[in-house]
C-alpha cells in the first residue's frame, strides 16, 4: 500500500466528533500522502474539516467528543493510529511538529519563552544536560530572529509576529520530519504574515522538513506549496500539483473557488464565494457533497459519492465529470 | 511592587475608618447603660452619673467617635466594660488561637479542595466527578454549626476519640483538639475549593496553549503540572483569600460551639454582655486581618501572574532590538 517515497501516508482517515446534536462527520475517508521536504497545502473554507484532519494525524483530535472511528496514518513506517501513547508522545514534538492557529493564545503566560522551547528539547533528549539544552533553546530563539536574551521574558512582552516565531522555534526545536502548520499567518497583520510565512518556509528547506500548510489564501498557497488539496466537507476534493490546480481545476467547487478564469500570475488571493453553505455535517448529503450547490448536478452525483479519479500521476478529483472523462478518454 | 504594597496599605486606613464608624455607631443604638453594666444593678444614680461622665458617655457621639478614633492611633483600644483589662491585650491574647484555628481550616479546604477539584476536572462527568460536585454542593450549603454539632456528637460523645471542647495542652493535645473545630470551618471551604479549582481547570484545559503543550511530546503529569495547574492556580489564590475572610467570621460560630478560646468567642461574649469597646476592638482587629490577607493574595497574585507582575516593576521598557515583527 504505502509508497516507500511516502513519509506521511493517511489512508481512509474518518473522524467524528459525537455531540448533543448528533454525530458530526468532520472527515470522511480522506487519503493523502506526503513526500520529503514537500509542501502541501491544504485548503477549504471554515468547517471543511481542516483542523480535524491535522489533529488527527497528530492524535490531538479532543476527546470527547472527538472519536476516530477508522483509517490508518502511516508515518516512518508505523501505523501512528496504533501507536502506544508513550510511542506517540515520543513523536510529538519531535517527528513531527504542529503549530496552532492563534499565536496570541497558543504559549503559556506563565513561563517564559526560553522555558517553552526549552521544555520541547528536553522531552525529546533526556540524557542532555541543563546548560545544552539552554542553549540549543537559545539557538533555536535566534534562528527565528530573536535575541537569546529575550528568552527570559513573558509571551505577553512580544507581539503577535514574534509569538509566531517563538512558536515556530518550538516546532521546528527538534527537527522534525513534518511540520503541519494550521493557519500559521490568519491572526497576523497582515505586513507580517508575508515574513512569518518566508520565515517558515526558508525554515523548513534548510532543514528539509516537509509541511502540511494549512490555509484559506490560495495567494499563499501558489507561493509557497508544492502540492495542493482541496477540502470540502470533510473529504479531498481535488489534489494536484500547482500548475494542476491553478491551470487545469476540475472539480466545479475548484473552478468556483479560483473564479473564472484561473491564473497564477493573476492575483487570485481569496476564496470567491460560491452560492449556498457547505452541508450540515451533522446530515451530509448520501452521494457528491458538493450537489446541493454544485451547477452540473446530475442524478447520478446524488446516488453516490464518486470515487477518485486520477487525471495525471499527480492530478486527482473526486467528480463525476472527471470520471466520465476519463473514461471517454 | 514596594510602592504597591505600600499604596495598598494606605487605602487600608478609609476602610478602617468606615468599619469603625458603623460599628461605633451600631453599638451606641443598642439599648442598655454601660455605667449599669459596669457598675452593676445595685449602684446608685450619682455613682452611674459619675461613671457616664468618666467614660465620656454624656458627650455627642462624633465627639466621642473622634476620641476614639484618636486613641486607636496611638494603640489604645480602652479598657474592657466588663473587667477593665486593656482591649488591645486581651484581643492580642486570643488572636493566636483564632489564627491557628483559622490556618488549620484553610489547610483542610487545601488540602481537599485542590486535588479532588484537579481530577473531577480531568474527568469531567465521570462518577467521580459527578459524586464529588455532589458533595461539595452539600458541603457548601451544609451549615456551619450544623456540621460543627454532627462532628462533635459523633467523635466526642459517641466515639469518644477526640475532645469537642477548648484547646488541648501540648503539641499533641493541641492537634487532638483541633482537629473537629478545624473540619468544622475548612468543610464549607473545601467544598468551595473544590468547585473553584474545578471550574478553573476546565478553562485551563482547553485554552490553546494546552493544545501546543501536547504537541510538544510532553507527559501529561507535566502538562497538569507546569501548564494547568499554574494557571489555574490564579483565580483559585483570589477565591482561596476571600474564603479565608470567611473563616474568621464562620470561628465566631465554630469557636462558640468547640470553646475554642479565639477571638470569635470573645466578641461573642463581647456582644452579649455589651461590653462595647470590646467588641468595636475585636471588630478593628479582625477587619485588619482581613485586609492584610487580601493584601497577601494580591501579592501572590502577582507572583504567580507575570502580566501583573511586571505592571509593578519599573523594569519593563518598551525593547525592540533588532526585530523587526
Ligand atoms: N470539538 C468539536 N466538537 C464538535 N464539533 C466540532 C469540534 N471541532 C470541530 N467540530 C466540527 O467539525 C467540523 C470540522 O471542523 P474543523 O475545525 O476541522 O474545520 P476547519 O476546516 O479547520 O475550519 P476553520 O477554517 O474554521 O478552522 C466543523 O463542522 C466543526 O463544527
Ligand atoms: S459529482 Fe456531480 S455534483 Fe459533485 S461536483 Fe461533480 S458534477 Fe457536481
Ligand atoms: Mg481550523
Amino acid at each position: 500500500m504505502q509508497n516507500p517515497d511516502d513519509i506521511l501516508s493517511i489512508e481512509d482517515l474518518t473522524i467524528h466528533y459525537e455531540t448533543d446534536e448528533g454525530s458530526v462527520h468532520a472527515l470522511n475517508e480522506v487519503s493523502l500522502a506526503m513526500k520529503r521536504g514537500e509542501t502541501l497545502g491544504l485548503v477549504g473554507e471554515t468547517g471543511a474539516g481542516k483542523t480535524t484532519l491535522a489533529r488527527g494525524i497528530l492524535r490531538l483530535v479532543p476527546s470527547p467528543p472527538g472519536v476516530i472511528k477508522q483509517g490508518s496514518v502511516f508515518f516512518e513506517g508505523q501505523d501512528l493510529l496504533s501507536l502506544s501513547e508513550s510511542k506517540m508522545r515520543s513523536i510529538r514534538g519531535s517527528r513531527i511538529s504542529m503549530i496552532f492557529q492563534d499565536p496570541m493564545t497558543s504559549l503559556n503566560p506563565v513561563m517564559t519563552v526560553g522555558e517553552q522551547i526549552q521544555e520541547v528539547v528536553e522531552a525529546h533528549n533526556r540524557d542532555l544536560r541543563q546548560d545544552e539544552i539552554i542553549r540549543q533553546a537559545n539557538a533555536m530563539l535566534e534562528m527565528v530572529g530573536i535575541p537569546a536574551e529575550r528568552s527570559h521574558e513573558y509571551p505577553h512582552q512580544f507581539s503577535g509576529g514574534m509569538k509566531q516565531r517563538v512558536i515556530i522555534a518550538i516546532a521546528l526545536a527538534c527537527n522534525p520530519v513534518l511540520l503541519i502548520a494550521d493557519e500559521p499567518t490568519t491572526a497576523l497583520d497582515v505586513t507580517i504574515q508575508a515574513q512569518v510565512l518566508d520565515m517558515i518556509t526558508a525554515l523548513k528547506k534548510r532543514l528539509n522538513t516537509a509541511m502540511l500548510l494549512i490555509t484559506h489564501d490560495l495567494g499563499v498557497v501558489a507561493q509557497n506549496c508544492d502540492r495542493v488539496a482541496i477540502m470540502y466537507a470533510g473529504q479531498i476534493i481535488e489534489l494536484g500539483n500547482l500548475d494542476d490546480i491553478f491551470k487545469r481545476p476540475t472539480h466545479p467547487y475548484t473552478r468556483g473557488l479560483l473564479g473564472s478564469i484561473p491564473s497564477l500570475t493573476k492575483d487570485v488571493k481569496r476564496l470567491s464565494p460560491i452560492k449556498g453553505l457547505m452541508p450540515d455535517p451533522t446530515d451530509l448529503p448520501p452521494g457528491c457533497k458538493f450537489a446541493p450547490r454544485c451547477r452540473f448536478v446530475t442524478e447520478a452525483c446524488e446516488r453516490a459519492m464518486p470515487e477518485p479519479t486520477h487525471l495525471s500521476e499527480t492530478h486527482q478529483v473526486r467528480c463525476i465529470l472527471a470520471e466520465a472523462e476519463v473514461r471517454n478518454g | 511592587m514596594g510602592k504597591y504594597i505600600i499604596r495598598r496599605l494606605i487605602m487600608m486606613i478609609p476602610v478602617l475608618l468606615g468599619v469603625t464608624f458603623i460599628v461605633f455607631f451600631i453599638m451606641s443604638l443598642t439599648p442598655g447603660d454601660p455605667a449599669a453594666i459596669i457598675l452593676g444593678d445595685q449602684a446608685s444614680a450619682e455613682a452611674l452619673e459619675m461613671k457616664r461622665i468618666e467614660l465620656g458617655l454624656d458627650k455627642p457621639l462624633l465627639v466621642r467617635y473622634a476620641t476614639y478614633m484618636g486613641n486607636l492611633f496611638q494603640g489604645d483600644l480602652g479598657l474592657s466594660y466588663r473587667n477593665q483589662i486593656p482591649v488591645a491585650s486581651q484581643v492580642w491574647d486570643k488572636f493566636p488561637n483564632t489564627a491557628i484555628l483559622a490556618i488549620s481550616g484553610i489547610l483542610v479546604a487545601l488540602i481537599i479542595g485542590i486535588p479532588i477539584g484537579i481530577l473531577s476536572a480531568k474527568k469531567q462527568y465521570t462518577v467521580m466527578d459527578n459524586t464529588s460536585m455532589v458533595f461539595s454542593l452539600v458541603g457548601v450549603s451544609m451549615p456551619n454549626f450544623w456540621l460543627g454539632l454532627l462532628l462533635s456528637l459523633l467523635f466526642a460523645l459517641k466515639l469518644g476519640w477526640l475532645p469537642s471542647q477548648g484547646m488541648g495542652r501540648g503539641f499533641i493535645g493541641l492537634l487532638r483538639s483541633l482537629v473537629l473545630p478545624a473540619l468544622t470551618l475548612g468543610t464549607g471551604a473545601a467544598a468551595t475549593v473544590v468547585r473553584m479549582t474545578r471550574s478553573s481547570m476546565l478553562e485551563v484545559i482547553r485554552q490553546d496553549y494546552i493544545s501546543t503543550a501536547r504537541a510538544k511530546g510532553i507527559t501529561e503529569k507535566q502538562i497538569t503540572k507546569k501548564h494547568m495547574l499554574k494557571n489555574a492556580l490564579i483565580p483559585i489564590v483570589t477565591a482561596v483569600g476571600l474564603q479565608f475572610g470567611l473563616l474568621l467570621g464562620g470561628a465566631m460560630l465554630t469557636e462558640t460551639i468547640f470553646s475554642w478560646p479565639g477571638l470569635g468567642r470573645l466578641m461573642v461574649d463581647s456582644i452579649t454582655s455589651k461590653d462595647i469597646p470590646m467588641v468595636l476592638g475585636s471588630v478593628i482587629f479582625m477587619a485588619v486581618m482581613f485586609s492584610f490577607v487580601n493584601l497577601l493574595v494580591d501579592i501572590l497574585y502577582a507572583f504567580l501572574d507575570p502580566r501583573i507582575k511586571s505592571q509593578y516593576s519599573k523594569k519593563v521598557v518598551r525593547r525592540r532590538r533588532g526585530v523587526v515583527v
